[in-house]
């Protein structure tokens, strides 16, 4: 499972909000090797993240070995509401899966 | 005595990791209605055009100054470099990005659903200087705009 809880910061501007989260996760490739044993480290790497506003699935992120490390998304919705449960879910190649909510601010 | 203590610690070992088990067998069987196919095709394939045409069905392009890609000209670490794509075209129904000469090019695919912008960051990983494409797919069309990144010390060994 993932060292750290993923991290989710909403801001409302305009009646724009911006939403930013923060994944822990190794999005290992699969192609990098261990220089001493020459051994390949299996790939690790999340494949989707749902984005979900109240319940209702609003967007979704998939996503291939080439994302970053620790992932790092970005994303605006308009109109939501104040105090809205924004929910983000990630499963990943070897079926582990986190979900975290954060309220609209 | 040290019979008893592993067996002690076996159980709680056994509990905790029975524990641990269901609650992730819980998650993902609550995560599974919502979560689609994976393209697997699509983020596994070695050339750009493969990848479009398992990811979208088509690999014909055109240019578009309505797709916006903003990237940096120079990433001193191709582990992390921060991509931010922009689609002002009507009725988009995703956002992709693509880094030319990446072993697998085909890096995220954003689809905004009602009330969300057609607008996302990414960090991605980079392995050598080459173009990021952003591709934005409207009205089963593929508009593509470019930037190209210089990678200093690539992120893919």
């Amino acid at each position: 499972m993932a060292s750290k809880p993923m991290k989710i910061r909403t801001k409302t501007k305009d009646g724009v909000t911006t939403v930013k989260a923060l994944i822990s996760h190794p999005m290992e490739t699969g192609l990098r090797k261990n220089k001493d044993t020459g051994e390949v480290y299996p790939a690790h790497f999340i494949q989707e993240i749902v984005c979900k506003l109240n319940g209702e699935q609003i967007a979704l992120f998939e996503m291939g070995i080439s994302v970053s490390k620790n992932p790092f998304i970005q994303f605006q919705i308009e109109g939501a509401a104040a105090g809205g449960t924004l929910e983000l879910s990630w499963n990943d190649n070897k079926g582990q899966s986190e979900t975290a909510t954060a309220a609209i601010k | 005595m040290t019979i008893n203590m592993k067996r002690r610690t076996f159980v709680k070992g056994g509990v905790a990791s029975i524990m641990a088990g269901s609650a992730v067998t819980i998650g993902l069987l609550s995560t599974k209605n919502v979560f689609a196919a994976w393209n697997e095709k699509a983020f596994s394939a070695g050339a750009v055009n493969d990848a479009l045409q398992n990811g979208f069905g088509s690999a014909e392009t055109q240019d578009s100054d309505q797709v916006m890609v903003e990237a940096p000209d120079v990433a001193a670490n191709g582990a992390m470099v921060q991509i931010s794509v922009e689609s002002k075209i009507a009725n988009t129904e995703s956002i992709a990005i693509v880094a030319e000469k990446n072993s697998k090019p085909l890096c995220c695919v954003f689809s905004p659903g009602k009330g969300v912008r057609p607008a996302m960051k990414i960090r991605i990983k980079m392995g050598k200087t080459s173009d990021v494409i952003g591709v934005v797919k409207a009205d089963g069309k593929l508009h593509i705009a470019r930037r190209s990144v210089k990678v200093t010390a690539g992120g893919c060994g």
